[in-house]
């Protein structure tokens, strides 16, 4: 199967659903890692939008990116409930050890607030960071 | 067979939950994973008969299982001073029973966090298997439901106006008015939308009710669709709570006999906190871009693809069984304090010894809840400043701490309660460098709908560095002899927070949400009262 024929697959699984884009923009970020201009084109197709329609959506939200990382991510919280139980001090020790082959990325907000430093990995969550737990973690990535 | 109650709550999880349930597994006893007791510093917490170990390591579980006189031992003692480890690191060699005595902090619901609390919303936590319909319908699940149907939908409307219940997420807007516009209000279809997008730092009730009692909050979707005459529900929830989207799919799947012919789908967020925002959440539901929407028209008039709409934060929607339950309307409106009418989940977090869940009556003091409840801070250094209502609530200075939680005493203090959580900093944090903070978080989440808030909070970052800088000289443009109207001896740092100043009245009232109309409580909150943090 083309990787076109598969998003019209996608396209047309979500096609009974209100309010369909949001859904279909997942499924391929999650299947392709991103949501690249390819992409939009054909979404767009399916969904008899503009093709600026579509890359509007995509460009306005965070989780949708534009080009594949292939490296593992691990998303480090830093809103204010992690910075008053001292994230900040870790993120210099976390981007050193994450080096290139790993992307340290900024989240605000895991719902940990109560047991920060707070990071994730894939869909596991890691609470009370320390400097060598969290260089760890960004290791284990 | 010895059966372990263990928490299945995010939190325990990354606190390392499924290796101590695995050990427990291992050594023949048999696990039940419940909904988390929001006792935070305790998890991953282990139940045996009643009886709470934690922070529980595996290390910790064969000395838990090996038959000793604890159980009669007195509360809370030593495992409240036991500092939290950090996962994934080598754990130290297996303490003593010493050790693990300390961790026993006797029966669970005579713990003093607990005992002083009134759980309504949060009745079932620690007590049952969030994904149990069996435990569900034994500890009166299904109840509120089954009498709003058989009452007239005006009725149920009535119930939940007089319960006094205001909507959680924020704004407090009375539930029953909002429902009541709806159900009065014309259109081919109508929707109920519940808004479980808690990007605030600081909250996590909605996520640990989502994660431990997710009936609850179907249940009171359900009561909302037979009092407005809704067919289809949602449930909005931000993509970074994956455990709370799983728990609920899979009881939106087991649930659909009892709520039926009530449709209702979980929809994922995509990392905007702005989409919290009710018209922003609509629009992404839509397929849209989260941009905020001018109002009127209200979303109870034309919200979801134009259709009247009841948007509603998880923890209003999970307060509704009870209150339709028999009595519950009257049960709850005897509960608060003013016009703040029942119970608010409040969320103790930041820089603090005992954060967790603590659900009380409204009206409790905020000392009580930083000192008395929550322990003072982590790291024992005196507490500075605590912040109330997530990124956009004020700063609050230790000689404000007598403010009673409540909507209106707040807004009277130039600050909100918002979805009700609390981050405690200790006086290493640096106040002006946390208004910096809310001008930036502000920036980089603005929708970009209105200029105060897309163009202000960027300027607001500026601004505030300026300031930090000691104000600035005049630049080339300037001193240019033709410019006899500008500052030809370039901006002190007075004039600079007066400009700021000027600023933050142009977002508060000329924002069309919250994000870019609150982000001026952080800021001139830190600026009143930390003035010397700004120098």
């Amino acid at each position: 199967m083309t990787i076109d024929e598969r998003l019209a697959e996608i396209c047309a699984e979500h096609g009974l659903l209100e309010g369909p884009l949001l859904p279909i923009l997942h499924a391929v970020q999650a299947e392709f890692g991103c949501v690249d201009a390819e992409a939009e084109r054909t979404i767009a197709k399916a969904l008899n939008l503009s093709r600026a329609e579509v890359h509007g959506v995509v460009s306005f939200y965070h989780d949708f990116r534009p080009a594949p990382d292939s490296r593992p991510e691990v998303q480090l919280c830093r809103a204010e409930a992690c910075q008053a139980r001292g994230v900040e001090a870790l993120v210099s020790a976390a981007e050193a050890a994450a080096g290139e082959r790993v992307r340290v990325s900024t989240v605000y907000c895991l719902g940990l607030c109560s047991a920060g430093p707070a990071a994730r990995l894939g869909d596991r969550l890691h609470a009370r960071l320390d400097e060598a737990a969290l260089v760890a973690l960004v290791r284990s990535a | 067979m010895t059966v372990v109650r263990i928490s299945d709550d995010a939190l325990a999880l990354a606190c390392g939950a499924d290796a101590v349930a695995a050990e427990f597994a291992r050594l023949g006893c048999k696990v039940e994973r419940v909904s988390s007791w929001g006792m935070h510093w305790l998890e991953p917490l282990v139940e045996i008969d009643g009886v709470g170990w934690g922070p529980v390591g595996v290390s910790d579980v064969a000395a838990i299982l090996k038959p000793s006189p604890l159980q009669g031992r007195g509360l809370g003692e030593g495992a409240v001073e036991q500092a939290p480890r950090p996962t994934d690191i080598p754990r130290p060699p297996t303490p003593s029973p010493e050790g693990e005595r300390e961790k026993c902090i006797g029966p669970i619901v005579d713990h003093p966090f607990l005992a002083r609390q009134q759980r309504l919303t949060f009745a079932r936590a620690g007590k049952t298997r969030p994904l149990s319909l069996d435990d569900y319908a034994a500890t009166g699940g299904w109840a509120g439901l089954d009498r709003a149907r058989s009452l007239p939908p005006e009725q149920v409307c009535a119930e939940v106006t007089a319960s006094g219940l205001r909507g959680r997420g924020g704004a407090g807007f009375p539930a029953g008015i909002k429902w009541e516009t709806v159900r009065t209000a014309s259109g081919p279809r109508k929707y109920i939308v519940c808004n479980a997008d808690e990007g605030d730092s600081g909250t996590f009730a909605d996520r640990m009710l989502m994660e431990g009692d997710p009936f609850a909050l179907i249940e009171g979707m359900a009561i909302a669709a037979h009092a407005v005459g809704a067919q289809v529900g949602y449930i909005y929830v931000r993509s970074e709570y994956p455990h709370a989207i799983a728990k609920l799919k899979s009881a939106l799947g087991l649930a659909e006999l009892p709520i039926s012919p009530f449709r209702c789908e979980v929809r994922v967020g995509a990392g905007a906190y702005v989409c919290g925002e009710e018209t922003s959440l609509l629009n992404s539901l839509e397929g849209k871009r989260g941009e905020v929407r001018a109002k009127p028209p209200l979303p109870a008039i034309e919200g979801l693809f134009g259709c009247p709409t009841v948007v509603n934060n998880v923890l209003t929607l999970a307060a509704v069984p009870h209150i339709l339950a028999q009595g519950g309307s009257t049960a709850y409106s005897a509960l608060g304090f003013a016009r703040s009418k029942g119970t608010m989940p409040i969320q103790i977090a930041g820089n603090v010894k005992h954060g967790g869940l603590y659900e009380t009556a409204f009206g409790v003091t905020l000392r009580e809840l930083v000192y008395d409840i929550g322990g003072g801070t982590a790291s024992g250094r005196p507490v500075k400043a605590v912040q109330v209502g997530g990124p956009l609530g004020a700063y609050l200075h230790p000689d404000q701490f007598e403010i009673a939680f409540d909507y209106e005493a707040y807004t009277a203090a130039d600050a909100l309660i918002g979805h009700g959580g609390i981050v405690v900093f200790d006086d290493t944090a640096d106040m002006g460098n946390m208004a910096r903070f809310a001008m930036e978080f502000c920036a980089a989440e603005s929708c970009g709908k209105c200029t105060p808030c897309r163009i202000g909070a960027v300027r607001g970052v500026e601004l505030i560095d300026r300031i930090r800088a000691g104000g600035r000289a005049a630049d080339a443009v300037e001193a240019l002899p033709q410019m006899h109207n500008a500052a030809q001896h370039g901006r002190s740092t007075s004039d600079e927070i007066a400009l700021l100043e000027d600023l933050c009245e142009t977002m508060k009232f000329g924002s069309l949400c919250a994000l870019g109309g609150f982000t001026p409580y952080p800021v001139l909150s830190a600026l009143r009262q930390w003035p010397e943090d700004f120098a």
